[in-house]
């Protein structure tokens, strides 16, 4: 009976989101503040209908129900029950209804934490999150209910979670990406709130600005474990595939980043409002086009759990109100004016316009290669397919190019820095950088011009960052004094560029220096990685909750001594009789040492695969400094004051922007 | 008159619309090969395991044969591999592999990882074969009768479904025409 009433929670939920949508704006187009009082308990509400739906799938996922199809499908009752608990959103339904809870869960943030917003634009900003709320509720109701059953022949068990998914990585990536992916509907529901009202100032970028880096934050962190999960978990130790998956993620995380930097400018400067605001629609019109690209078999991957075009055809179909609907507005209402003389041409609003100008390229060109056989096909081009090579050689040039900019930037001033005070300004930081550069390249052994190139941007951005942190600390009251004084956000945007350097240090590194080797070895053998030294010792059997594997023992030396144990394995699960290989690493902060059982080649011998992987952790912790700083830069405080008079804010954040900027995170 | 270019993300978006239409329309894995009913076309390539040898159509002729295209840098390819493990050595099905825009080293490292499900395998580095054929994208496969005239393409992963409806229903057709 459970299931009829989950589904019964989703159906009272869509009726809210109905009334959600409609309501509260009606109240605020009208001025009828009886109206507009509905938005918060509509919100509540539709959240604690989608909790509930959620909550009683995931009770029929512990307590093995199979008699729902879903639960039937991707659970079994041999599984742990942490996996059972997370096979709640490995499929296509579940994830979907997870997806929902997220929009539901900011909906309501957005309820509780608007306190101090004026009643107008919460009712619209609420109402347009309602909207987007509708559409997925139609479509999960419509075309993709959890809830289905399999009645009256029940099974008597399940078919498995996809043993690829039964991961820690797993349990928590799609939340992660989720929050990021639905967060940024916020950013879209304030842009088009502000486009109804015809407000686009400095006040919607601030109070956007928080809901954008927030989303953002999660969003670099979900991917960041996605790649993580790929490279432990896939077991061939790659760490990102240009997969039209990853590719969906990386988009709205390329143009979110790019809206982050605009909305600085606009709420320090009051430029780039039309700009700002096509970013924030874009941005969310990628992430649903992230989810129209796995759900609708347009793309083939190793992700695209669902391939029906009648899903494909609904989410087609909300993608294009939303993104039609919301650009026709932009259309008619987007403010034309561009006041450029309030700017010099070498100013920080260049520099960050350079900045969006390299993101939104980056974005283009990802884009490029995900749709691009499609786009041909289209035009009967030919057929063409488009793999690693391509990316590699494009997407590193932008990001090479972003790096150097951005330690140029932290530099500059707004509204106008002098060319020649710059260029003095960057000399020692830039003599420092190539010194270091080159001893990173010593150290590891090997020049390459695009190692060079990777790693330079990454060490000028460090060197920048800290250089800058420097000048900004010196106080009269000493330099603890100086460290304290300054704000949240301008640590936030300490902590996000120096992940961006620790990321592109990481990649760089791991690409050009990684070594991986693929021998046959025997019980006994010993084979050599780097500099390090790995004997296969012996190989047995053993048994888990729902597979029966077989395992390798390693001992990793290095100059002699032994470093550390090595256990990967290869597994046999038995429900769904599928092999996995699970590799055994030797994390460690400056090398991972990666060890993968492959095929038996005859009775005694087995293909191996080992991996020196130097610096592929900082691609991760990288990724989570980035997101640190993203949660830093939105508890500063003036993000917690009363904004109550707004003209005087405003005319006082005018008047400062002569001065030295304080922060652009 | 500046009103006017506030409508070209409107324009832009529109027409990516349409495309991203067509394709839903079309869908990738029943891409119709201009070649079906046509034999496949000549090459000459060299063999994966032994650069001296020189494989030609000749390879595809004889009986029945399905002809996958693969790659280590195709992430698909990693997912359907275990079932054409599957099909080569519990079906008996004949599978030539194309070897496609990849290089020896890595093309070794993936099948001695994962298995070598292929009676033969042609390496295609630069694409020439796959591009006669009209390759779409890594994974395709195609089965190509006994007189080495192709019947059916697939494009995407080769599972259960795949092949128990798809290819399996082809290949005892070509069978029974031979």
């Amino acid at each position: 009976m459970y299931p009829e009433l989950g589904q019964l929670a989703l159906i009272l939920a869509l009726l809210l989101a109905v009334l959600l949508s409609v309501v509260p704006l009606a109240g605020a187009l009208t001025g009828r503040d009886s109206l507009q009082a509905f938005a918060r308990p509509l919100a509540s509400g539709m959240f604690v209908f989608t909790g509930l739906a959620f909550a009683i799938l995931t009770h029929a996922f512990l307590v093995d129900d199979f008699s729902v199809a879903y639960v039937a499908n991707n659970s079994n009752s041999l599984l742990p029950w942490y996996y059972k608990f997370s096979a709640v959103w490995g499929g296509h339904e579940g994830s979907l209804l997870l997806w929902i809870l997220m929009l539901a869960g900011w909906t309501l943030a957005v309820a509780v934490f608007s306190r101090k917003l004026p009643p107008v634009m919460v009712s619209q900003v609420l109402s347009v999150l309602g909207m987007i709320a509708v559409g997925f509720f139609l479509f999960i109701i419509v075309t993709s209910n959890p809830f289905d059953r399999l009645l009256p022949n029940i099974p008597a068990d399940g078919q498995d979670l996809n043993p690829l998914l039964q991961d820690i990585g797993l349990i928590i990536h799609p939340p992660m990406l989720y929050m990021g992916y639905v967060g940024f509907s916020v950013a879209f529901a304030f842009a088009i709130a502000a486009l109804i009202n015809g407000r686009l100032d400095a006040a919607w970028a601030r109070w956007s600005r928080p809901w954008t880096t927030v989303a953002w934050s999660f969003l670099t962190i979900g991917i960041a474990l996605g790649s993580w999960w790929a490279y432990y978990e896939l077991g061939w130790g790659g760490w990102w595939f240009w997969d039209p998956v990853e590719n969906a993620s990386l988009l709205p995380w390329l143009s979110g980043t790019a809206l982050i930097h605009s909305l600085a400018v606009t709420e320090k400067r009051g430029v780039f409002k039309s700009w700002t605001v096509l970013l924030a629609i874009v941005t969310f019109a990628l992430s649903l086009l992230g989810t129209f690209l796995v759900r609708s078999g347009v793309l083939t991957s190793v992700h695209a759990f669902a391939s029906d075009p009648e899903r494909g055809s609904f989410l087609l179909m909300l993608l294009g109100i939303t993104v039609v609907a919301s650009l026709a507005l932009y259309a008619f209402r987007a403010p034309v004016v561009h006041v450029r003389s309030r700017y010099g041409s070498l100013s920080r609003e260049i520099f960050l316009l350079l900045n969006n100008v390299l993101l939104v390229s980056a974005t283009a060109l990802v884009a490029l290669g995900t749709l691009y056989p499609l786009v041909l096909d289209y035009l009967d081009m030919g057929k063409l397919s488009i793999g690693e090579p391509f990316f590699n050689a494009t997407f590193s040039p932008l990001a090479v190019a972003a790096g150097l900019l951005l330690g140029a930037g932290i530099f500059s001033r707004w509204k106008k820095t002098d060319g020649g005070w710059l260029a003095r300004k960057l000399l020692w930081p830039l003599a420092l950088s190539i010194l270091i550069t080159a001893a990173v390249m010593i150290g590891y052994g090997g020049f390459a011009p695009w190692a060079f190139a990777g790693i330079f941007a990454s060490v000028w951005v460090t060197v920048a960052t800290f250089w800058d942190l420097w000048d900004k600390s010196a106080s009269r009251q000493g330099r603890l004094y100086g460290l304290k004084r300054q704000t949240r956000s301008y640590w936030g945007m300490v902590l996000g560029h120096l992940g961006v350097a620790m990321v592109m240090a990481g990649a760089t590194v791991v690409s050009n220096y990684g070594i991986e080797r693929d021998v046959r070895m025997v019980p006994g053998d010993s084979a050599m990685v780097g500099d390090y030294e790995i004997v296969f010792r012996d190989i047995g059997q053993r048994r888990g909750a729902n597979f029966t594997a077989e395992y390798g023992s390693f001992d990793v030396f290095l100059d002699g001594e032994k470093v550390s144990e090595l256990h990967p394995e290869k597994r046999n699960y038995t429900v769904g009789m599928s092999m996995m290989t699970e590799a055994d690493i030797d994390a460690g902060l400056f090398r991972d040492v990666f060890v993968a059982i492959g095929e038996r080649i005859s009775d005694e011998a087995w293909a191996i695969r080992l991996q020196y992987k130097p610096l592929i952790r900082w691609l991760w912790l990288g990724s989570l400094v980035m997101a640190i700083g993203g949660f830093l830069a939105i508890s500063d405080k003036r993000y917690r004051i009363r904004l109550r008079k707004e003209e005087k804010v405003e005319a006082h954040s005018a008047q400062a922007g002569g001065k030295p900027a304080e922060a652009a995170s | 008159m500046k009103r006017l270019f506030m409508f070209l993300p409107l324009v832009v978006a529109v027409a990516i619309g349409i495309f991203l239409f067509t394709g839903l329309g079309k869908d990738p894995t029943e891409l119709e090969s201009a070649l079906i009913g046509k034999p496949v076309p000549e090459f000459s390539l060299q063999a994966l395991d032994d650069p001296d040898q020189t494989l030609g159509t000749s390879v595809l002729k004889g009986q029945v044969s399905l002809l996958n295209v693969w790659a280590e840098w195709c992430p698909s390819c990693w997912d359907e591999h275990e079932y054409l493990m599957h099909l080569a050595n519990d079906k008996g099905v004949r599978i030539v592999g194309l070897n496609y825009k990849d290089t020896r080293e890595k093309a070794f490292s993936f099948l001695n990882r994962l298995g070598n499900p292929y009676e033969t395998i042609i390496f295609d580095p630069q694409g020439s074969l796959g591009f006669d054929l009209g390759v779409y994208g890594a994974p395709e496969t195609y089965v190509i009768d006994a007189e080495g005239v192709v019947r059916f393409r697939h494009v995407g992963v080769v599972n259960q479904r795949v092949w128990e409806e798809e290819l399996l229903p082809i290949i005892n057709q070509a069978k029974g025409n031979s």
